[in-house]
């Protein structure tokens, strides 16, 4: 296995290395054979404390099982876990020492500051990194070489969420007239604020978009912003929050007594979190969300499924098929570089990243294939609706196994 | 700056030369994750000197030094990215602006007798309404975030501070250095002495004449603009700044550890601690790896836990004993 | 705009507000006495939380009762803790007091992620989703039964403060510390008590809080903050300040949010704050020192 030498340092690792180096070269002709059934040694950033730990830990869920289900399908993966602890300067310096270690591509971070302190080491040292997880757009807008990411811009999100809204509209036949857009004022909703504001006047949807409101993500109580939707009493409601924010928006919803045709979420996490479930019970029934699936029809994703329940009992697979499918699907673009390129030189497997073509993968969509800023432009978005506090693939229809139901039964009314 | 040197005693000389001899040549020897290390160190060392004049040397405590680091930072980065204006003139107005923030503060703090825990909490409070304001304005990126572009043919523009981790390095130390030689050079000024004097007993120091407010207003100001410049380095590092990350009360906590730990009101104090502070941070992160002690958080008990004892132990900083210790007396005090 | 949706909201702001009051009256208890900077006291509202939390999953007990074994709880480790290791800090620089403080925080607040880990735990009360209909106005249930409850806790603690001789002991060395000693009280003693009284008010609070919130470890920080903000715009040392402070926040913050952007309410607070520190700093209810 080739090692990375940092140029021009001497340090006892190289000289180690220099000696094996010696050693495998004299076995040239075994090197390829070597390459191939070697593995790739991946490091995996992820906030797994401090502030986007629920996040963290769930990515990190989805990496614990990949290695076994790469295996089965032809990946060798070695894989190092690293926890940024939310904290750029944390991932900066973790990043140096993974590399040092012998890491030939990191997996990161979802937090995008993170992301960037690591995208600046990969840039330098020539290491790919795959972003499995992170929505800013300008991530793959400032000309960083060997990074690509496998998840969809903040863009694309609402793009993707408005068309389905018009196709769930369609397929429940709800009449819904008037709309309000409420959102968390942090770097994921104001993304989606941002995409919202200039895609909903040309999205040609058949209501009318009241008011959009931007809350504090840290807030303790949603009770004013509720009151100020129920003040303008919208048929949809249309949101972006996280798990604790959705759990209190709901909880006021029902003591305010405020009872919209549909929740909707154009494209975001918060209403399949297992707290949200655990805190709502029937009351989280009927919300929609429109993101990015795992594919229930995958054999891949099934065989992910079979491995992801007996590691974690304690969770359960289509609430964290989200984290844990892209993960996942950040690894196999490594992993599958790695065996087209048939070599962990930086470079090179970059060049492999880049040509990515992989057809049958974990989450719902064409091939994963990069464009040349290195976006995965073609992940689209499913109409997923929480039915018996599980979430449940409604449309598009060639992977739903079920219908969308709306409008939303009232909140007395549920089972 | 003679009479600085030769207090120094001469075990104290060799060491700091040996020193320096050292960190200078480092890089030709270390690999790319010890110099990631030591850029932090240096960092933590430079904007912990900052801190250490307001602190250490005035006596008031601010709690939001983050404000600081992040008004330098956008400032340099947004003439930057939508000006093209090159961080060595946007230093300038990152500094200008913090130090406008800061003597907001401190007239504020000063002119109204406010002290203590209570200034604390002005800076507190500034640095919060200051992050959740960027928040909320598109122009900065919002909460999105700012972001430098990477420009591979730029890649040797030192002065526009691309560069690789050699640059940043060597940058750094020069930072440190000159903030420490500059905190040494007010600390034996008459300045130096009246602050020591404003902060041991205002009352006193008025009753001498010692203009004590224009005296702290000084220090706020240079402590302000020492922070700024650490700003603005660390954002062309990073090449990244958001809201939530460059102004959170965590930043401004992270910034004082060292120079308290350390030692404050001297010299030496907040070098000892950033040299102490991080690579420990880095050791727990490696040490909880390696003993199987794999659960999120383990790491941050055991920094907390080292926190308190050292605060317990030695309250005054681990310098001032150290250099007892070590047989330094009268060592750049 | 509708008067009554402005009630609504004012309403739901002065509950709030006096659970927050009451946490913030455990911080101007221990500041105001002990002087000390207590910067982990959101992070022991938030172990409150959880106490809360497992006292109702494992026990079945309502919020409102396991409120009282958590107090005394509370108030037996603040003791203790003072006795062994704030004591010493007493006195000291502010800035050395916030070093123990913080190091405390980061133990207690990564204990607890490592112990539930980083999901928020929810408190599913029977009548959490209730709420009274007044006309027009809707009241939260919860939030109504909790705002009693600080207001009944908050009662005790004033009785306690001004009728009974400890009370009044720990009033004294508030007031004048070296007076206290020469009439013989036992300050060391007396600030034990009152660091344990600080601390069971941050646990009644946290039990009152699950009411609101979920329990999770990323709540303390602003907790923390909040509690200062409200014991300064209050005023330090003045009991019905803090609850007087805890409501002005509470209704502040969700006017800024009703009338302006929601998401910016915490920047009325902060400058509230500001002005407050300005222009009278012994906070609205303080006295000049």
């Amino acid at each position: 296995m080739k090692q990375k030498t940092p140029s021009g340092r001497v340090n006892r690792r190289i000289f180690t290395a220099g000696l094996g180096a010696g050693l495998v070269a004299g076995t040239a002709p075994f090197n390829i054979l070597r390459a191939q059934s070697a593995a790739l040694k991946i490091a995996v950033i992820l906030p797994r404390s401090g502030y986007l730990a629920p996040a963290g830990q769930s990515c990190h869920r989805g990496a614990l099982i990949a290695p076994k289900v790469l295996s089965d399908y032809g990946y060798k993966v070695e894989l190092v876990h690293i926890d940024c602890e939310s904290n750029a300067d944390v991932s900066r310096t973790q990043a140096e020492r993974a590399i040092n270690e012998g890491a030939q591509a990191i997996v990161g971070a979802f937090d995008s500051a993170s992301t960037l302190a690591i995208a600046q080491v990969c840039e330098q040292r020539k290491i790919p990194l795959v972003v499995n997880i992170g929505a800013s757009p300008q991530l793959t807008e400032q000309g960083y070489k060997y990074l690509v990411r496998n998840f969809p811009t903040g863009v694309m999100l609402v793009t993707n969420g408005l068309k389905l809204i018009k196709e769930e509209l369609a397929a429940t036949k709800l009449d819904a007239k008037t709309a309000v857009f409420l959102h968390a004022n942090d770097n994921f909703g104001t993304a989606q604020r941002a995409a919202m504001d200039k895609l909903f006047p040309t999205a040609g949807l058949p209501f009318q978009l009241l008011e959009s409101i931007a809350y504090d993500p840290k807030a303790q109580d949603l009770s004013v912003e509720i009151t100020k939707v129920r003040a303008l009493n919208p048929d949809l409601l249309l949101v972006v929050t996280r798990a604790a924010d959705a759990i209190k928006m709901v909880r006021d919803m029902v003591r305010q007594r405020f009872e919209p045709k549909a929740i909707i979420s154009p494209g975001s996490p918060g209403l399949y979190d297992e707290e949200f479930y655990q805190a709502l019970g029937p009351l989280s029934d009927y919300a929609m969300y429109n993101i990015p699936w795992a594919n229930p029809k995958s054999q891949m994703t099934q065989a992910l499924e079979a491995a992801f329940k007996p590691a974690n009992p304690n969770f359960r697979f289509p609430v964290e098929c989200f984290n844990v499918g892209f993960t996942f699907e950040a690894l196999l673009v490594a992993a599958a570089a790695f065996k087209k390129a048939g070599t962990t030189d930086g470079t090179e497997l970059m060049k492999a990243v880049r040509a990515t073509d992989i057809a049958e993968h974990v989450m719902i969509g064409p091939a994963i294939k990069f464009d040349d800023k290195g976006q995965n432009v073609g992940i689209p978005s499913a109409a997923v609706q929480n039915v018996k506090r599980t979430p449940t693939v409604t449309l598009p229809a060639d992977v739903a196994t079920e219908a969308p139901v709306l409008p939303m039964p009232g909140w007395q009314k549920r089972t | 700056m003679t009479d600085m040197w030769r207090a120094i005693p001469q075990r104290g000389r060799v060491v700091l030369v040996v020193l320096l001899a050292l960190l200078l040549v480092a890089p030709s020897v270390l690999d790319r994750y010890f110099m990631s290390v030591l850029i932090l160190i240096f960092y933590f060392a430079f904007v912990g000197q900052a801190w250490n004049i307001m602190m250490g040397y005035a006596g008031q405590l601010s709690l939001g030094h983050a404000l600081y680091a992040g008004l330098g930072g956008y400032v340099a980065a947004l003439l930057w990215v939508y000006f093209g204006v090159g961080p060595w003139m946007g230093v300038f107005a990152g500094v200008a602006v913090a130090a406008t923030f800061g003597a907001a503060i401190g007239w504020l703090g000063f002119r109204f007798g406010i002290e203590g825990v209570y200034f604390a909490l002005l800076t507190i409070a500034f640095a919060e309404f200051t992050r959740i304001a960027f928040d909320n304005m598109a122009f900065t990126g919002g909460p999105a975030g700012l972001f430098l572009p990477y420009e591979e043919q730029r890649a040797g523009e030192w002065w526009n501070l691309r560069g690789g981790p050699l640059l940043f390095y060597y940058l750094g130390l020069i930072l440190a250095v000159g903030g420490s030689l500059l905190t040494a050079w007010l600390a034996r000024s008459r300045l130096g002495y009246q602050w020591l004097a404003v902060r041991e007993d205002q009352e006193a120091a008025l009753s001498l004449g010692v203009g004590a407010f224009r005296v702290k207003m000084i220090a706020v100001l240079i402590s302000a603009s020492m922070t700024a410049i650490a700003g603005v380095f660390l954002t062309f590092y990073n090449n990244s700044l958001f809201p939530s990350q460059a102004f959170e009360i965590g930043r401004s906590i992270e910034i004082i550890l060292a120079p308290i730990i350390g030692g404050l009101g001297t010299i030496f104090g907040p070098i000892v601690g950033a040299f102490i502070l991080t690579p420990l941070g880095e050791a727990l992160i490696a040490l909880t790896a390696k003993f199987g002690l794999d659960l999120p958080g383990t790491k941050a008990v055991f920094y907390g836990l080292t926190l308190m004892i050292i605060i317990s132990m030695r309250p005054a900083g681990v310098w001032p004993w150290l250099r007892r210790l070590l047989g330094f007396e009268e060592n750049g005090k | 705009m509708n008067l009554w949706i402005v009630l609504n909201v004012v309403i739901q702001g002065v509950l709030t507000g006096l659970m927050y009051g009451l946490m913030a009256l455990g911080l101007s208890v221990i500041f105001g006495v002990v002087r000390v900077v207590n910067f982990a006291h959101g992070e022991f509202a938030v172990v409150a939380m959880y106490a809360t939390y497992l006292m109702f999953v494992g026990l079945g007990l309502d919020p409102l009762i396991s409120l009282l074994p958590i107090a005394i709880a509370f108030f037996a480790v603040g003791y203790i803790l003072q006795v062994t290791l704030v004591n010493r800090f007493v006195g000291r620089s502010e800035h050395e007091q916030f070093i123990l403080l913080v190091g405390l925080a980061m133990i207690i607040v990564n204990g607890l992620l490592m112990i539930f880990g980083p999901d928020a735990r929810p408190t599913n009360l029977p009548y959490s989703l209730d709420s009274f209909e007044i006309g027009p106005l809707f009241i939260d249930t919860a939030r109504v039964y909790a705002a009693v409850a600080a207001l009944v806790v908050s009662a005790a603690l004033f009785a306690f403060f001004r009728y009974s001789a400890t009370g009044t002991a720990i009033r004294a060395c508030a007031d004048n510390l070296v007076g206290a000693g020469v009439v013989g009280l036992n300050v060391k003693r007396l600030y034990a008590v009152t660091f344990g009284i600080g601390l069971a008010c941050v646990g009644a609070a946290g039990s009152l809080l699950v009411t609101i919130a979920d329990a999770s470890p990323s709540l303390a920080q602003s907790f923390t903050l909040l509690a200062f903000t409200i014991v300064i715009i209050g005023g330090l040392g003045s009991m019905t300040g803090a609850l007087v402070g805890g409501v002005l926040i509470g209704v502040s913050e969700a006017m800024a949010s009703f009338f302006f952007a929601p998401s910016m309410k915490s920047m009325f607070s902060f400058a509230l704050l500001v002005a407050v520190l300005v222009l009278r700093p012994q906070g609205l209810m303080g006295r000049r020192a």
